[in-house]
């Protein structure tokens, strides 16, 4: 395995330690690919807006199994802090990209089990065209595998991932699976939070079979220093539903990459999102949608508020197939920006191979609207306040596309609690 | 003096691409307690500037002149501190506000006041029955509290929600931008209504209109002629019924 280290140079010197012993052929194939490409940088096309510089110059170390007790349940109290409620559901809790059953509550009515158990990689992911995936391939240790059975209306689940590091750096690169089969149920809610610096490099790997619906909403409110760089697939069945939304608020640099297939007739897809950044964060949106199949429909709507140096990406590419006749497609990216050294990067690409579809999509940028913010004030309503409606009202619009209540309560929660804004009437 | 509103040699420009435009060229106006002050004008006179201009909008720069209101500098307060102060501004275009709830707003702006006046908040409950009796005394639909603000509403709805917004605010001086235009005569009406329940010894209005009709119900004390910048005329309430008749041309030509 000598030969490889040679190979991995820049970013990827960063993990060589553990890259350089491996073993099984699917972690070494993807080593393999790895060592050929290298992490991207920014002259590969969909990294184009977002470079890798800020993984630094030390090594990742694994991040450890044992972590303080106290901490694990200082972030936990954290997520839940926000909508006590939340606490109620059933959780799958990750610390350092392990199962931690300490802090779980196991849900029912579905099946359960690990990827620490029985490494699976499903069919899915493309290790080879993704560094990053590649790079989670080779290097992931757990992960969840879930699969509600057919028929079976599954509740909520709350899926949780911890990151704790303490001096050094640590990386974990958990590997799920989610199977909705069909026509099942399940409102799933990802909710990502650490402390120190840390880097999470998940891939979820999800099909929600015919007839079946996965309400799935990602919470990204990774500790300042984090870096984390997620990937993860859908695979949309005959007349089923995956309804996604990110919010991203955290995180140094922080990027949410879907691909998104409607592999059957009359599948939906939504890729939603929002993400509210300032300081120098950088998030990144990005998304492929694949038509494969006739009558389905796509929306994606996405807005990002930045403030200070923050910068945010949108990609956001929709591929119509020539099969599929009677596409109904929709994207809008939005940004409010608030300072003038803020900066949005919005790529939409729609690329059509089909006759007979309805796809549009659109891309606003602006900053807050004097006549709003004169129209609030001359209410005698203060210019901080004004300026937080609006931006509380912007943000809104998207998190009110967030089709299950208690995921778009606990959103609302979220955002509140972390702007200190006003209560509602 | 009076110690109520006192508008003195005001001059106002705006920066038009460039370009320093002078619209308000040196107006006097003293509007007295408890009395209801018109003003008409052909359009382009500086009639909306000036209700911004004392509403605080940044837009424009005040070159000369003063505004005092209650013996306060009106034109060193910021708008909130002005409308905590008792001024408020019925827009002749109501902003909409996409994503903000009306009655979120509502009750917002009005604890936002009351603070500033030392009073004590009102909550959820208390402000949403009052503000549906005050929409109910409107002929607003009950619907109108729980969509977004102006967003969807037809000119008469956002004219009525102004109207809303000044009796849940308790201003002491109400300006009326052109609030009567694009409403039939049941909603002037209900609009005048709004107005003569807040008629007061302690409450003044400054209402701009290009009509006759809203004066009818709304019986006036001054009506006020203004004219590229300035007051050209003051007179009592039949100079409305005058330029009804009339027209402006008349009266320009004569301070020409």
């Amino acid at each position: 395995m000598n030969a490889l280290s040679k190979d991995m140079s820049g970013p990827l010197a960063l993990f060589a330690n553990r890259l350089n012993t491996l073993t099984g052929a699917q972690r070494q194939s993807a080593a393999g690919a790895l060592a050929r490409t290298g992490l991207p940088d920014r002259k590969s096309e969909a990294w184009k807006y977002t470079a890798l510089r800020a993984l630094g110059k030390q090594d990742y170390l694994q991040a450890p199994a044992q972590v303080d007790e106290a901490a694990v349940r200082a972030l936990l109290d954290g997520v839940f802090q926000a909508h006590p409620a939340m606490a109620a559901l059933p959780r799958v809790v990750f610390v350092n990209g392990r199962h931690a059953p300490a802090f779980s509550v196991a849900p029912d009515d579905v099946d359960l089990s690990f990827f620490g158990q029985n490494a699976e990689f499903g069919l899915q992911a493309a290790p080879d065209r993704d560094p990053l995936v590649a790079l989670n391939t080779a290097l992931a240790e757990d992960g969840l595998v879930l699969r509600v059975p057919a028929g079976e209306d599954a509740g909520h689940l709350m899926l949780i991932s911890l990151g704790v590091a303490q001096e050094q750096p640590v990386s974990f690169h958990p590997r799920h699976t989610v199977v909705v089969e069909k026509d099942a149920y399940l409102r799933l809610i990802s909710v990502q939070a650490g402390q120190g610096t840390y880097f999470h490099n998940p891939v979820m790997d999800i099909r929600v079979e015919d007839g079946a619906t996965l309400e799935h909403v990602t919470l990204q409110t990774e500790g300042a220093q984090a870096i984390s760089l997620g990937t993860l697939y859908a695979h949309v069945g005959h007349k089923s539903v995956y309804d996604s939304f990110v919010l991203g608020l955290g995180g140094q640099l922080v990027r949410h990459e879907v691909h998104a297939r409607l592999a059957s007739p009359r599948g939906v897809v939504h890729v939603n999102g929002a993400q509210r950044l300032a300081g120098q964060q950088v998030g990144d949106i990005t998304s492929v949608i694949t038509h494969a199949a006739s009558d389905c429909i796509s929306r994606q709507t996405v807005r990002n508020v930045l403030d200070g140096h923050a910068r945010g990406v949108f990609q956001g590419k929709v591929l119509v197939e020539q099969v599929a006749l009677k596409t109904d497609g929709y994207q809008m990216n939005q940004a409010l920006l608030l300072s003038p050294d803020a900066e949005i990067d919005a790529k939409p690409e729609l690329e059509i191979y089909a006759d007979d579809v309805r796809c549009s999509h659109g891309a606003t940028v602006g900053a807050l609207d004097d006549d709003q913010l004169f129209y609030l004030r001359s209410r005698g309503i203060s210019v901080q306040e004004a300026r937080q409606m609006l931006i509380d009202a912007f943000l809104d619009e998207a998190i009110a596309l967030v089709v299950d209540a208690t995921a778009q309560t606990f959103c609302r929660a979220v955002m509140a609690a972390r702007f200190a804004q006003k209560g509602e009437a | 003096m009076s110690q109520f509103l006192e508008i003195s040699g005001l001059c106002a420009q705006i920066d038009a691409d460039g370009q320093e435009k002078q619209i308000l060229r040196g107006v006097d106006l003293s509007i007295p307690p408890g009395e209801v002050h018109v003003i008409m004008g052909p359009n382009g006179s500086g009639k909306s500037t000036l209700s911004y201009v004392l509403a605080g909008r940044e837009d424009y720069e005040v070159t000369a002149g003063t505004a005092t209101f209650h013996g306060q500098d009106l034109l060193a307060m910021e708008p909130e501190e002005r409308a905590a102060a008792g001024l408020f501004l019925a827009f002749q275009s109501p902003i909409e506000l996409p994503g903000v709830n009306n009655a979120n707003f509502l009750r917002t702006a009005v604890n936002a006041v009351r603070r500033a006046r030392g009073q004590e908040e009102l909550d959820a409950v208390a402000f949403l029955k009052m503000a549906r009796e005050a929409a109910k005394a409107l002929s607003m639909a009950p619907d109108m509290l729980k969509r977004n603000v102006n967003v969807g509403f037809s000119g008469g709805e956002k004219k009525r929600n102004e109207v809303l917004q000044m009796t849940l605010l308790q201003p002491t001086f109400a300006i009326l931008d052109e609030t009567d235009s694009g409403l039939d005569v049941d909603a002037l009406r209900i609009v005048a209504e709004g107005v003569n329940r807040l008629r007061a010894p302690t409450f003044s209005a400054l209402v701009i209109t290009h009509h006759q009709k809203l004066l009818d119900y709304l019986v006036p004390d001054r009506i006020h002629v203004m004219a590229r910048g300035r007051i050209i005329l003051s007179g009592g309430p039949e100079l409305a019924r005058q330029i009804d008749q009339e027209g402006y041309t008349k009266f320009l030509a004569e301070v020409a």
